[in-house]
């Protein structure tokens, strides 16, 4: 038991260093969530009216979700190159169990995404974001289930590919409609009910939904919905990929 | 007392028999080869004994562990150098070695394992360079020296010397020997140098189409050809045939100063030839000795030398090198 514990605090550390180490990966994960906020966010400033706030206010939670889903995302994906360059087959055949396998990269992955979530938020900061700092902790708490969620997911949909070309499939037709359908930019109320109900579906709307109420201290969705829907879908992901990850043969 | 026993073994690729009914049976501290062409099922049988692939047919135990039922206490007990690589790149040897060690448990003394182990695939000095430096040699016995980190009981080597120079070469063979001798371990090990194999393994298996075709030690394998030959110079050649016949030895052929036996364990008979020779008072310019290799038990039994298959292998590690290049450069 004890050396499983060893294993998942090694693999953890293996994802932290591998982020770290490669710095255009830090840079270009916040390149995209700047343009958002710098270009996007202040443009439609003036245009935009949501009531009760600025657009660059209403739009930092939802860039918040969408950095840690992509980045998320994205580490649990990597489980295909770790097939491909064979490092996958050294943990395999390791005494350790697939779960502490599993949990490690979904610690690593889950912690690299929280620090460029808390990237974003200085930066949204620096652009003059009005966050309240008070409900940081609980603000963390749920970066980490959304992450370890999202991890999850990569790792469930890694699983299943043989090599990253289909990778770009998941980015165009999973990633980008869950971003776009999450209320992320736009104020569900003022979206078309067909559309609305699509985004009830969408977990990441309930992230977003959940980071705008600590952010902000208000949302559409009551707070202990969004809770529950992110328990249940961090639940669910997880328990896919774990099953999904324990049949790769090698 | 088996370390590793295996009884029908069988593995099936879309009807294909990878793995065709495999018994073995490999004593605690022997070293024991796997050789056979490419596509034998060399590497498909490594696989099912490490745990990766699970057998259609068929049991396997090491250590008394069942294969099936028991993988965890199997993996303990193993190490593995994969044909393929199987480093982290972005990593540093250290690292790399440092996240083996804990996977496996590996804790007491870390430090001073870690500097013995390097320093025997003389990486030492480069312990703190990122693998995706390092040449495909280096991370070859990086990759060994991982496999021997946490002492495992058996040492499963698939191609482990493949595309290295002569000088690691040998060094690593020491250093397995010494392991076998110090603590016991069994290895496991496929190879395409003949010669190696040779030298090293207690036993050899040779497999082709998933079967077990020969199964033995060199010597015997190679005896089994009918023997070695010696080739004596001299002027004499009738006087020395008709003396040597008296040690039970005749002649297979016999030219102008120049007269063959074909003879078992021809070393062992030299002397004797010699003693001959001197007590006749015949003068030998020269004696030479042929002993069958173990690339003509291979030819005998598969129709193939070695060697055509050496060179498809390192062709092929060749294009996997290039290949992993190629996703390097398509990564940064």
């Amino acid at each position: 038991m004890n050396h499983e514990i060893s294993a998942i605090v090694s693999l953890w550390k293996r994802e932290v260093i591998r982020f770290f180490r490669a710095k255009s990966r830090v840079i270009g994960t916040l390149g995209f969530p700047f343009f958002f906020l710098a270009v996007l966010g202040t443009g439609l400033n003036s245009v935009m009216s949501i009531p009760g706030s600025s657009y660059n206010d209403f739009m930092t939670p939802g860039i918040l979700a969408m950095v840690l889903m992509f980045g998320s995302v994205f580490s649990g994906v990597i489980v295909i190159m770790d097939r491909q360059f064979g490092f996958l087959k050294e943990t395999l055949v390791a005494p350790v169990s697939r779960i502490s396998i599993i949990a490690g990269k979904s610690l690593g992955g889950a912690t690299t995404a929280m620090f460029q979530g808390l990237l974003m938020l200085g930066i949204a900061m620096l652009l003059g974001a009005d966050i309240r700092l008070e409900t940081i902790p609980l603000v963390l708490a749920f970066m980490a289930i959304v992450s370890l969620s999202f991890v999850s997911l990569g790792i469930a949909i890694a699983s299943m590919m043989e090599d990253m070309h289909g990778f770009q499939l998941v980015v165009n037709f999973l990633i980008m409609p869950m971003f776009v359908l999450s209320g992320a930019l736009f104020p569900l109320e003022s979206a078309p009910e067909m559309i609305r109900n699509i985004s009830y579906l969408d977990p990441l709307t309930y992230a977003v939904e959940a980071f705008r109420f600590l952010l902000h201290g208000s949302s559409q969705m009551p707070i202990l919905l969004s809770t529950g829907v992110l328990v249940v879908f961090l639940l669910s992901t997880t328990y896919t990929a774990a099953y999904l990850f324990s049949r790769i043969e090698d | 007392m088996k370390i590793i026993h295996t009884s029908e073994l069988t593995k099936t690729y879309n009807g294909l028999h990878a793995v065709d009914g495999v018994s073995i049976a490999v004593d605690k501290g022997e070293i024991f080869g796997l050789l056979g062409p490419n596509g034998a099922g060399k590497t498909t049988l490594i696989s099912m004994l490490v745990t990766m692939r699970k057998p259609d047919k068929g049991t396997a135990s090491i250590n008394g562990h069942s294969i099936s039922k028991e993988p965890a206490e199997v993996r303990r007990d193993i190490g593995i150098v994969f044909q393929d690589p199987s480093l982290d790149e972005e990593l540093t040897a250290s690292e790399n070695l440092e996240l083996h060690a804990a996977m496996y448990g590996v804790r007491k003394n870390l430090k001073g394992i870690m500097h013995d182990v390097l320093s025997l695939v003389g990486l030492e000095d480069r312990k703190n360079s990122q693998v995706k430096t390092f040449s495909g040699g280096m991370r070859r016995r990086l990759e060994i020296a991982r496999g021997l980190l946490h002492h495992p009981k058996v040492l499963f080597l698939d191609e482990p010397t493949l595309g290295l120079d002569p000088q690691t070469r040998a060094a690593i063979w020491d250093y397995i020997k010494k392991l076998r001798k110090e603590h016991g371990m069994t290895i496991v090990l496929t190879t395409h140098y003949m010669e190696e194999a040779d030298n090293i393994c207690d036993r050899v298996a040779i497999i082709d189409h998933g079967k077990i075709i020969a199964l033995g030690k060199p010597e015997e394998l190679k005896s089994s050809l009918g023997g070695d030959t010696v080739t004596v110079v001299t002027k004499e050649t009738r006087k020395l045939a008709n003396a040597v016949r008296r040690l039970g030895i005749s002649e297979c052929s016999l030219h102008d100063g120049k007269i063959t036996f074909c003879v078992k364990s021809g070393e062992k008979q030299i002397p004797g030839i010699i003693g001959m020779a001197k007590e006749k008072r015949i003068r030998i310019s020269s004696v030479s000795l042929h002993k069958p290799t173990l690339d003509d038990v291979f030819l005998s039994y598969t129709g193939k030398t070695i060697r055509e298959e050496e060179a498809s292998a390192l062709d092929s590690m060749r294009m996997r090198r290039t290949m992993r290049m190629r996703r390097t450069g398509m990564r940064r």
